[in-house]
């Protein structure tokens, strides 16, 4: 299966791999050879337009947080093409870090471990303020009351620490702190998969609006199809390294091609089975 | 798993509740043994400060005339030595001088191995292989006898002791600090404070740093006792302070010749030093204690083998008899509550179920974390965290009889043998060290006294069941050398193993892949009903409820708030909640975002607001809903809803 949908040609392309490929060195048993070297990402090509939302699907081990940790500059590409707005990324990361991570964000899985717990939130979200913006303790002040004002929290929570918050609004925080950085592009790691239900609703409506508000472009990987389905225009289904279907996400979800989405998709328990 | 279960709750305390919880100073004093340390230390500390005030004999002049007074000898309290040194004015300075070495070498050692440990976590690679290595070769020398050679090389002197026991001393605090900083190291924090720009010394300072502190702290405190013992060791050997300036190790090597003519010149110190030793070594277990962030939740907490629960009388106030039908179930919970103490707060976690299940039925539980689901699941067994779990009301039956007041003896007859559980995470679940065919065996061997090569035979058969390719060969597996689904099917296996009459599975393809979680339903449901055993499934998960069960029981705040047939409940939603929370579902083949998210959050159970729970957050609500309890009213044959609006 060939990586070959265009993404929507109206924005111009943000992001783009091309051929990329990261390898893990594997421990040497005493005695024996070093085992040939694991290939977490194995090829892959995508693009991601302007202002749109790339998913990402796959199960654990296919290689979508190792890509996801590349895209941001936290792991380096052991082969391949990565750009954004056609910059190299591993160029800009030894070149510039900041520069890189102005315009890319990353959100993550778990949003109490990707918030310091002995940080308060005021502290937690002045830090890419001011390393990543220069900005002076007044114009954080204005722009984190602005920032939590955006993702629906009130100010006066800053000064609160992580514990202190619930799942859902230590996500807020998380989200929060990728768009203080004004990226233009959010890689989003699982995002809402340790969330309830009723709080993962709303944090889809928030990350929906935000878009629509600035203009952002995501990059949303889960392994909840349903998920990406409500948020996705375009969908790469991941297995084991390899990007096996990719394209629009209303063909995919409609009419899949490869046999592993079709197993994926058939495996979804479904709430509609029962209702007949 | 309850220990999980407490910890969930502990959690699931809100913002701004942190006071009802005992500060960490006021959980060091409520710590018996660490106020005695404390108590004692301070003693000590007060008077060696004082020296320089008190009115003591100067400590290094000698008065041959007097030597060897006994102690309370007129003008010497504690009597004098070999050459009429007041041994009193001797103790004061030299416990002085002890104290600050020891002191002061512990948070040398401690700063310089710390510095250490953060780097090489920090930098990893190759500068952590070479600073480890370093360190590993310090640590390959017996303890004392690094200690002596650095001496040896430097010559006597306390300062070149106090070098020698900073030098003996990093390795431990540069492997504790490592170790400690890489589980903060991979955290994603510390990537988000790598994408907010900060440089790599921000990173280090403000970022892991606090996080290691505690354990830093701890380490410092609880090895000062030790670099004392240490520096007196050689000062005793007459490597440390030298004559004529006091030190308690020294004191100690200076009166052992004397020891059958004069002893209280030798046993003053040693005293002495085993009264600084125990009082340190108190207070730094009591800071550890207060520090360990395990210990947070409630105090120095052991749990009980059983959930705590009030007298039958008092749990059955207001219910009426159980039903003739009641002796046939294999389970009927009858307004069940279960509650947890944490410090002044009171978590109504499960307030008042009733739940019944018939022989070979499935019954399914949903709700989101918070909602008393597992709680609940765990209350049957006695399973719950004592403390601060308690069932304070209600009564789970089993075929009739009450399993709420059951003996440890009996609860562990019918645990595993009657009913048995299958857990959400088979990591933690199972036992690392045992092969899982062992685990499997155990518990055959338990229940049906099986000889243990029997047993064995039967745990294969089963690992065959649950469709474990090569099971002889894997019964021999470790847990970690499976995969997820794999290890879960383990899981499954073990419940099974006794042919139970009910099997409680709480969320257990929660942690695993979609197409395994299809395989393991898949598998479950497969067995059950070749078995004919009756199923009680916990799930938050409405398409995994759908696929699997017969009946379902939506929760809210501890209570029940729907109950009814799988498609009545999901076809049909009565209840607001329920309807609702299936609209934020997202579902494959509806596109664009879930329609309407539920505002706000669901409600703390320490602060249930009265009347219906989900009231504050509905749309349709009305006065009348904060009016009082509402009760679970039918809506059709088999459905019911807790809702004013159901009613009318």
């Amino acid at each position: 299966m060939s990586a070959t949908a265009a993404p929507d040609a109206a924005g111009g392309v943000v992001l783009r791999t091309d051929n990329l490929i990261r390898e893990f060195r594997r421990k040497r048993r005493l005695l024996a050879r070093r085992p040939a070297p694991l290939r977490a990402v194995d090829g892959v090509s995508l693009s991601v337009a302007r202002g749109r939302t790339l998913g990402i699907v796959g199960e654990s081990g296919c290689g979508k947080s190792t890509l996801a940790r590349m895209m941001v500059g936290l792991l380096a590409p052991t082969a391949g093409l990565l750009e954004i707005d056609g910059v190299s990324i591993p160029a800009l990361v030894r070149r510039d870090r900041r520069a890189l991570h102005r315009r890319v964000q990353m959100v993550f899985q778990d949003p109490l471990g990707s918030l310091n717990p002995r940080r308060t939130v005021r502290q937690c979200l002045a830090a890419p303020l001011m390393a990543l913006h220069g900005m002076n303790a007044a114009a954080c002040t204005a722009r984190i009351a602005e920032l939590m004002d955006l993702v629906g929290l009130r100010s006066d929570f800053a000064e609160r620490y992580p514990h202190e918050f619930s799942g859902g609004q230590s996500q807020r925080i998380g989200i929060a702190r990728a768009l203080a950085a004004q990226p233009e592009v959010i890689v989003l790691d699982e995002p809402v998969s340790a969330l309830d239900v009723s709080v993962q609703a709303q944090v889809l409506m928030l990350l929906a609006e935000l878009q629509a508000r600035l203009g952002l472009t995501y990059v949303f990987i889960s392994h909840d199809l349903a998920v990406v389905e409500s948020i996705a225009h375009e969908v790469a289904v991941m297995q084991s390294g390899r990007v096996v279907e990719y394209g629009a996400a209303e063909r995919i979800f409609a009419a899949p091609q490869h046999a592993y989405t079709r197993l994926l998709l058939s495996s979804v328990p479904r709430i509609a089975a029962t209702e007949e | 798993m309850s220990a999980t279960a407490a910890a969930t709750i502990a959690v699931a305390a809100p913002a701004g509740r942190g006071a009802a919880r005992p500060s960490a100073w006021s959980r060091l004093t409520h710590n018996r043994m660490a106020s005695i340390g404390l108590v004692l230390l301070g003693i000590i500390v007060a008077i060696v400060l004082a020296a320089p005030i008190l009115p003591l004999a100067p400590p290094n002049v000698t008065h041959i005339a007097q030597r060897l007074h006994a102690p309370l000898t007129p003008g010497h309290l504690l009597g004098t030595d070999q050459v009429g040194r007041d041994i009193l004015s001797r103790l004061i300075w030299g416990t002085r001088l002890s104290l600050a070495v020891g002191v002061f070498a512990a948070l040398a050692a401690g700063f310089i191995g710390s510095v250490i440990g953060l780097l090489a976590a920090y930098r990893g690679g190759l500068a952590d292989t070479l600073l480890m290595r370093g360190i590993d070769m310090l640590m390959a020398f017996p303890y004392l006898l690094l200690a002596l050679a650095i001496v040896a090389v430097l010559g006597p002197g306390l300062l070149h002791a106090m070098l020698a026991i900073i030098v003996v001393n990093v390795p431990f605090f540069a492997r504790g600090v490592r170790g400690g900083a890489l589980s903060v190291v991979r955290t994603d924090f510390m990537a988000a404070a790598r994408l907010s720009g900060l440089s790599d010394m921000r990173i280090l300072l403000t970022e892991l740093l606090p996080n290691v502190l505690p354990g830093i702290v701890i380490g410092v405190s609880t090895t000062i006792g030790w670099m004392i013992l240490e520096t007196a060791g050689l000062s005793f050997l007459g490597l440390g302070a030298q004559p004529p300036q006091a030190d308690l190790g020294g004191m100690l090597g200076e009166g052992r010749n004397l020891l059958q003519v004069a002893p209280h010149v030798a046993t003053i110190p040693g005293i002495v030093i085993l009264l600084l030793a125990i009082g340190i070594n108190l207070v730094g277990d009591g800071l550890r204690d207060v520090l360990d962030p395990k210990l947070k939740s409630g105090g120095l907490a052991r749990f009980y083998p059983v959930t705590d629960a009030a007298p039958g009388a008092q749990r059955r106030r207001g219910l009426d008899l159980p039903g003739e039908a009641a002796a046939r179930l294999p389970l009927a919970l009858r307004g069940l509550r279960t509650e947890f103490r944490v410090g002044r707060s009171v978590y109504a976690a499960v307030g008042g179920v009733d739940l019944s299940i018939a022989p070979g039925e499935a019954v399914g539980v949903v709700g989101e974390s918070g909602s008393g689901k597992t709680v609940t699941a765990l209350s049957v067994l006695g399973l719950v965290a004592t403390p601060p779990g308690r069932i304070v009301g209600g009564e789970i039956l089993h075929h009739g009889e009450d399993l709420a007041g059951a003996s440890l003896a009996r609860l562990q007859e019918i645990r595993g043998r009657r009913i048995a559980y299958v857990f959400q995470d088979p990591q933690t679940t199972l036992n690392p060290l045992l092969p899982v065919g062992e685990q499997i065996a155990e518990t055959i061997r338990r229940h049906q006294g099986l000889r243990r090569a029997e047993a064995m035979r039967r745990a294969i058969v089963l690992l065959d069941s649950v469709h474990i390719p090569d099971a002889a060969e894997k019964a021999r597996a470790w847990p970690h050398e499976l995969s997820g689904g794999q290890r879960q099917r383990v899981g499954i296996a073990i419940a099974l193993a006794n042919d139970p009459e009910l099997i409680i599975a709480d969320e257990p393809t929660t942690a695993l892949d979609v197409t395994t979680q299809a395989q393991v339903l898949k598998l479950l449901n497969e067995l059950r009903r070749q078995r004919g055993a009756a199923l009680l499934f916990i799930s938050h998960d409405f398409g995994v409820i759908a696929e699997l069960c017969d009946r379902v029981h939506v929760m809210y705040g501890g209570r029940v708030v729907e109950s009814g047939p799988v498609a009545e409940v999901l076809g049909r939603p009565r209840h607001p909640y329920t309807q609702r929370l299936l609209a934020c579902v997202p579902e494959l083949g509806r596109r664009g975002p879930p329609i309407a998210p539920i505002p706000g959050l669901p409600p703390s159970t320490d602060a249930l607001p009265p009347g219906c729970a989900f009231a504050p957050r509905c749309a349709l609500a009305e006065a009348r809903c904060s009016a009082g309890d509402i009760a679970l009213l039918p809506v059709a044959p088999g459905h019911a809803a807790r809702c004013v609006r159901v009613a009318a």
